[in-house]
């Protein structure tokens, strides 16, 4: 069949990573295979694609074997640091008998049927479901493959498959002495049936998976040859400098461009409906020339919202509006001491290195975009409406990404580039400034959290009843996500279900929106980042209610609990915890179980006189079941915990007049190198069900923190980020 | 420059002068300066007036960031209420668009307005008197080419008895000296230009002159450094150990013409607003007889303490990437110094990317006090126009000891001395913005 | 028209004298191993060399340069210490996303140019400019002395 490839020349790239190009996404969505996800065996189109691609084999969706040169990996899932590239292709090539310097791996292309996640039910990569979701299947992957490499060459020779042997992308036959790489296989191996089933290797055999191996992704990114959406140059390319109205849903009222003009290398000025675009050969001649543009506002709706004012009206809502109940049970009617406490958590910009960015080049007969997305066919599906393009018009080459965490699962920028591209008849190079990144991020909303619990006579809790208040993302990202009354499971994750042993249980949520024009988006650790601060917290607090120690009043509640048990115990031993410490330093434990992991970090902190907080150790214990790459296992905990902090001690953003007041890392600031404490990362190896990783680290951070800050000070803050303010020495 | 406290004047004076008539009032409108036919506006007398506007920095108050340039609305907050400043462009509904050249130049000699009513001395005319009818009719006919704008005036939000504009009669009799300038014949030409260009243009003692009790102009003490808005204004008389003495005159031009004098000052606040909009518009003439005059300022002494330290031991120990080792170790300063500032300023005090941020030798490191360090550090500083890499962004984020904590480390690793800032003390420069 | 010697090569470009050198690399020589991240020299993503030395190019005028020698990341790896360190990086596994290393390599590689033997507050005062949203400063401080030491750290 043809494919709508158009004629545009691709940005010249490094040989390790090839571009997956574009291809005809209706075709294969158009054969009912749209909740298909990522499979062993070939899918429809999946012929199709692999021969666009110019494979000589290409037994499933993820691999492709040619005559020569390594095997290529197409990656279902995208990298954005946390290590995905390198674990995929572990899985891949474990069972495909391949070394990780064999391989190269290239961007999949959007095809939700091929590539998404059996979890998300889309191409998306998110919600640390990756490895949970896809490990068995990419394994599967990669033995479907070595099945037929060994049938090939089996077929050849004349001997039983039984008698062959794989290592390292050769096949042998011991008897014969013959022995042929997979290169050679590749055309032979194309003309094999696909087995039906195949077997996969025993763990013990294992020669890459559960290792400590090096990224595939980090030399390109250490010596500057990888490219992020921001890279990608293509020819006649302009750059488009974006200013938006500062108010949240203010619209363009009128520009006087003749200033802008006069700038050099000035091309277009393009208005948005809410903003003004400026295009140049250069982001620096774009900027210079937008700064010089005379525009009017009209601010909108939004001009009296505030942050302060959200609080208020959380407070109120929390009293007075409706719940939507998450959990009820037990007897909730148990009599005793009751404990109390309002937990506040604050608006959070993403903040990713790599400002949002998008290229796109609109044609009359297509649309073509450069990105790095953690939703690639969502980013299609915007494409398509906004041009009036058939989806298989869209041909979208999705990118590595320079931090997600979660603000890439928004196609907000790539829409405002189309926008832009839809008015000039060349490739548009969309890049945010940093203070358009911060002031028009599809922020992480605020919450306000009512925790109380009856206590025995220990002071341990027999009750606990919890009302979170806030708004929902999935309303809008994902309404299907919705319980039938509107309930959102995101807003009581890890704090419906605790590892403690409490015998009665109410947990609900009242829903308070944000204004329409400020929609609220994913934020690394989700739910159990906002939930676990506060459950983590509150347990801290009954704890000291107790007159117990943290940590032995968390393993009284653990005992029927092993698998949280023995990570907690890990963390406490690590650490050393009950030692004697100096005066105003203190030590935070916290223990959850996110995303299918069982994690618990413990921080050391020391705070001045004057209150000013510094970390002096961190250690956490990780329990996420099979293991696949210990390496980022620890990457991923420590820079977690690091982004945790971050928010816990820095990060708020406040509305103000309707308008984001911070703009830029002066004021929105991030834990620097001198800040950061060693950070030791446990393993506890366990062979139960496998857990998430990528935000782990982050939902733990925060409560640790807390709670040492109380260790040290007395002072239990329930407001993030903690106020210094509040721990000076009276 | 914009005087926030000038206007507190009119208390002391209101209450110390109760008792006075009218005759200043009527002695005024008497003055023979007042009294001739409009100038037909030249395109020489547009562009002289251009320049003098310039000269005489009338933009820094009369427009708000943002705004068209003279549309006015600059708010000056005082102790009991706040005055705006006023639409200057020709708009005949809101602006001076009506105005006679008799009625600017009473406005500019006299403080008082086309309708007879007292402009509150915000408005520098007790600097402006001086200046030659000619030169203020040159400024009006440049104000008068702009394109009007249609900007009415805000309510000034004053309360009682302050809101009594007749009463700056009073005050006017006490220390308006309404006199031009007049050349000295005991001084070379230039020092008399520039001594025109200093006070009857530039305005510079509205900030740079301490005040008396009364709040007028101490003249006994000019250009001996004040505090305004929060910064110090600094002593600029030719005293070599406090004041510019020193100073090369290359140094004192670089500073005018770009705001930026090597291992001297960079220009910060309202002085980086007075270098962008007025000083580095002088021609080189004007601009050397600026320097002229200062050399022959009365040399006035400063606070013990404030002295440039020569070659601080912290310093010459330091290379452009590191400290000395373990100076400062774990100190909270010197950890946001590396964080957040080094990047620009780095740490052998030349600066990294541009000279602009070269820290060695500045008088705000030198002062143990901090006062424009820690204001720097609140507002940020802007000299983008003059040079794109001349910007600090505001750390006003940080917390009141953090930042005293870093004024305190770059106070004790640029000039060697005790740094004396407290968060108290950020805390109070913070309620000045 | 100005002459600038980027990575021991003479590079005419036809740009404003006020424009940053980041733009310059990037969108003019084409030289995107540089980073753009925050344009106020408050990340470190965007440092190269001049002469040897780390600086921050999104707030550098390139007129200011005159024939400073201006090193990227894209030929760091020629130098001993930028060899050493990028050896370094790939073997304690620094990077995550990967944005900021490019400017923490260039960071990383001048101070060890300077001092060969970096103690931690050294790499605190050399390291502490840059910013890491991914949080991998445990292992950037790992990697620095091991670059120096030319052990596992």
């Amino acid at each position: 069949m043809t494919l709508p490839i158009p004629d545009v020349a691709q940005p010249s790239r490094r040989a390790l990573l090839q571009t997956g190009g574009g291809f005809a996404l209706a075709f294969f969505l158009g054969v009912g295979s749209a909740r298909a996800t990522i499979s062993a065996r070939p899918q429809p189109g999946d012929a199709e694609l692999a021969a666009r691609e110019g494979a000589t084999f290409a037994p499933n969706a993820l691999i492709r074997i040619d005559r020569e040169g390594p095997v290529r990996l197409v990656m279902p899932n995208v990298e954005m640091g946390q290590g995905v590239y390198t674990t995929e292709a572990m899985l891949l090539a474990e069972e495909l008998d391949v070394g990780l310097d064999q391989v190269i791996v290239q961007h999949a292309p959007p095809i939700d049927a091929l590539y998404g996640t059996p979890l998300l039910k889309s191409q998306t990569t998110g919600g640390s479901t990756t490895v949970r979701a896809n490990w068995m299947i990419l394994r599967e992957a990669g033995a479907v493959a070595r099945a037929m490499l060994i049938s090939a060459a089996a077929e050849q020779w004349g001997v039983p498959a039984a008698e062959c042997v794989t290592k390292a992308g050769v096949v042998k036959h011991a008897a014969s002495g013959r022995s042929a790489t997979y290169n050679e296989l590749a055309e032979a191996a194309a003309r094999q049936q696909t087995p039906e089933k195949v077997g996969l290797k025993d763990p013990k055999d294992f020669k890459l998976v559960g290792k400590p191996m090096r990224r595939i992704d980090s030399p390109s990114k250490v010596d500057g040859s990888a490219i992020f959406g921001i890279d990608i140059r293509v020819p006649d390319m302009q750059v488009a400098y974006v200013i938006t109205c500062p108010t949240a849903g203010g619209t363009l009222k009128s520009v006087k461009e003749d200033e802008a003009r006069k700038q050099p290398g000035v091309k277009d000025v393009i208005r948005l409906p809410h903003g003004v675009a400026v295009t140049a050969p250069n982001y620096w001649a774009a900027k210079k020339a937008a700064e010089a543009l005379e525009i009017e506002w009209d601010h909108g709706p939004n001009v009296d919202f505030s942050t302060e004012g959200l609080f208020k009206a959380l407070d109120e809502a929390s009293r007075t509006g409706k719940a939507l109940v998450a959990r009820s049970d037990g007897p909730l009617d148990r009599k005793g001491k009751t404990i109390e406490a309002v937990y506040q958590h604050p608006i959070l910009a993403h903040a990713p290195m790599e400002p949002l960015n998008a290229v796109v080049h609109v044609r009359p007969d297509a649309c073509e975009i450069w990105v790095g997305s953690q939703v690639p066919t969502r980013a299609v599906g915007a494409a398509a409406k906004l041009t009036g393009l058939p989806e298989d018009k869209i041909i979208l080459h999705n990118q590595y990404l320079g931090g997600g965490f979660g603000r890439r699962l928004e196609v907000d920028s790539v829409e405002l580039a189309v926008n832009i591209a839809k008015q000039v008849p060349y490739p548009v190079k969309m890049i945010w400034s940093r203070e358009h990144d911060i002031r028009h991020d599809i922020p992480r909303t605020a919450y306000l959290d009512r925790v109380s619990a009856v206590v025995d006579d220990e002071g341990y809790p027999v009750v606990w009843k919890d009302r979170t208040c806030g708004a929902s993302v999935p309303k809008r990202w994902a309404p299907q996500m919705l319980r039938k009354d509107g309930f959102d499971a995101d807003l009581t994750e890890c704090s419906d279900e605790l590892s403690y042993d409490i015998p009665a249980f109410h947990v609900e949520w009242v829903p308070h929106d944000m204004p329409e024009a400020i929609p609220i988006g994913w934020w690394r650790g989700v739910g159990p980042t906002h939930n676990i601060f506060k459950v983590e917290g509150f347990v801290d607090e009954l704890a000291h209610a107790a007159g117990k120690d943290p940590v032995e009043f968390r393993r009284k509640m653990l005992t029927k609990n092993p698998r949280p048990l023995s990570v907690l115990n890990k963390a406490a031993e690590a650490i050393g915890w009950g030692e004697k410490l100096p005066p105003r330093v203190g030590r935070g434990v916290a223990f959850a179980s996110p995303f299918g992991s069982h994690v618990c970090a413990i921080a050391e902190v020391e705070v001045s006189p004057r209150g000013v907080i510094r970390i002096r150790r961190g250690v956490a214990a990780i329990d996420c079941g099979p293991v696949m790459n210990p390496n980022t296992v620890e990457a991923q905990i420590q820079g977690g915990l690091i982004f945790g902090w971050t928010m816990a001690l820095f990060n708020e953003i406040t509305f103000e007049k309707g308008a984001v007041k911070q703009s830029n890392f002066h004021d929105y600031r991030m834990m620097r190198l001198n800040e950061t404490p060693p950070i030791e990362v446990h393993i506890v190896k366990n062979e139960g069900p496998i857990g998430g990783m990528g935000e782990v680290g982050t939902a733990i951070a925060a409560p640790a923190l807390a709670n040492a800050v109380f260790a040290a000070t007395g002072v239990r803050l329930r407001r993030l980020p903690l106020d210094p303010r509040l721990l000076a020495d009276p | 420059m914009r005087n926030l406290v000038r206007i507190a004047v009119a208390i002391v004076v209101l209450a110390a002068i109760g008792i006075a008539g009218l005759a200043g009032y009527r002695w005024l409108h008497n003055d023979r300066d007042v009294m001739a036919a409009d100038a037909p506006a030249s395109p020489e007398l547009v562009r002289r007036g251009e320049y003098l506007a310039h000269a005489a920095d009338c933009v820094a108050c009369h427009q708000v960031p943002g705004g068209k340039p003279y549309a006015g609305g600059t708010p000056f907050k005082l102790p009991f209420g706040v005055i705006y400043s006023t639409n200057i462009t020709p708009d005949k509904e809101t602006g001076i668009g009506t105005w006679s050249d008799d009625d600017f130049v009473r406005a500019l000699h006299h403080g008082v307005r086309k309708d007879g009513r007292h402009l509150y001395p915000a408005f520098p005319y007790t600097s402006y008197t001086r200046m030659s009818r000619d030169d203020a009719v040159a400024i009006k006919a440049y104000l008068f080419s702009l394109e009007p704008v249609h900007a009415p005036a805000k309510k000034n939000e004053l309360s009682f008895p302050f809101n009594q504009r007749w009463a700056m009669a009073f005050w006017n009799m006490a220390f308006l000296d309404a006199r031009r300038f007049r050349d000295d014949p005991d001084r070379k030409p230039e020092q008399n230009r520039g001594d025109y260009v200093a006070n009857a243009l530039g305005h510079c003692g509205e900030c740079h002159t301490p005040r008396n009790l009364a709040f007028a102009l101490d003249d006994g003490k000019e250009f001996a450094g004040a505090d305004i808005q929060g910064w110090r204004a600094y002593n600029i008389t030719s005293d070599k150990t406090f004041g510019v003495g020193a100073w090369t005159d290359q140094q004192l031009s670089d500073y005018f013409a770009k705001g930026h004098a090597e291992g001297r000052a960079a220009a910060s606040g309202p002085m980086a607003e007075a270098v962008e909009y007025s000083t580095r518009h002088l021609n080189e003439g004007d601009r050397n007889a600026l320097i002229s005059y200062l050399r022959i300022v009365k040399a006035q002494p400063g606070p013990a303490g404030t002295e440039i330290a020569p070659d601080p031991e912290s310093l010459k120990k330091s290379t452009a990437w590191a400290p000395p080792a373990d100076a400062a170790k774990g100190d909270l300063g010197r950890k946001i110094f590396e964080g957040a500032c080094a990047s620009c300023h780095q740490y052998d005090g030349k600066g990294q990317q541009t000279p602009y941020a070269g820290l060695a030798g500045l008088r705000s490191v030198n002062d143990p006090d901090g006062v424009n360090l820690t204001m720097a550090l609140l507002q940020g500083s802007d000299l983008k126009d003059i040079n794109s890499g001349a910007w600090m962004p505001s750390f006003a984020a940080y917390s009141d000891v953090e930042l005293a904590a870093v004024a305190n480390y770059v106070i004790g690793h640029f000039s060697g001395k005790q740094g004396q800032v407290t968060p108290e003390k950020v805390a109070e420069r913070r309620k000045q913005q | 028209m100005l002459t600038l010697n980027v990575n021991g090569e003479d590079r005419s470009v036809e740009v404003p004298e006020d424009m940053p050198l980041l733009w310059v690399l990037r969108d003019v020589i084409g030289l995107t191993g540089t980073k753009f991240g925050c344009g106020i020299a408050q990340c470190g993503a965007c440092t190269v060399h001049v002469d040897g030395q780390a600086v921050r190019s999104c707030v550098l005028p390139v007129g200011e340069l005159g024939d400073a020698k201006i090193t990227t990341v894209e030929a760091i790896g020629a130098t001993p210490e930028g060899k050493k360190i990028q050896d370094a990086w790939l073997a304690v596994e620094v990077v995550q996303c990967g944005y900021c290393q490019t400017g923490q390599v260039m960071s990383a590689a001048a101070l060890l140019r300077h001092n060969p033997q970096p103690t931690d507050e050294d790499i605190d005062a050399a390291m502490s400019g840059n910013i890491c949203r991914c949080g991998t400063y445990v292992r950037i401080r790992q990697a620095i002395h091991q670059a120096a030491t030319g052990k596992p750290v």
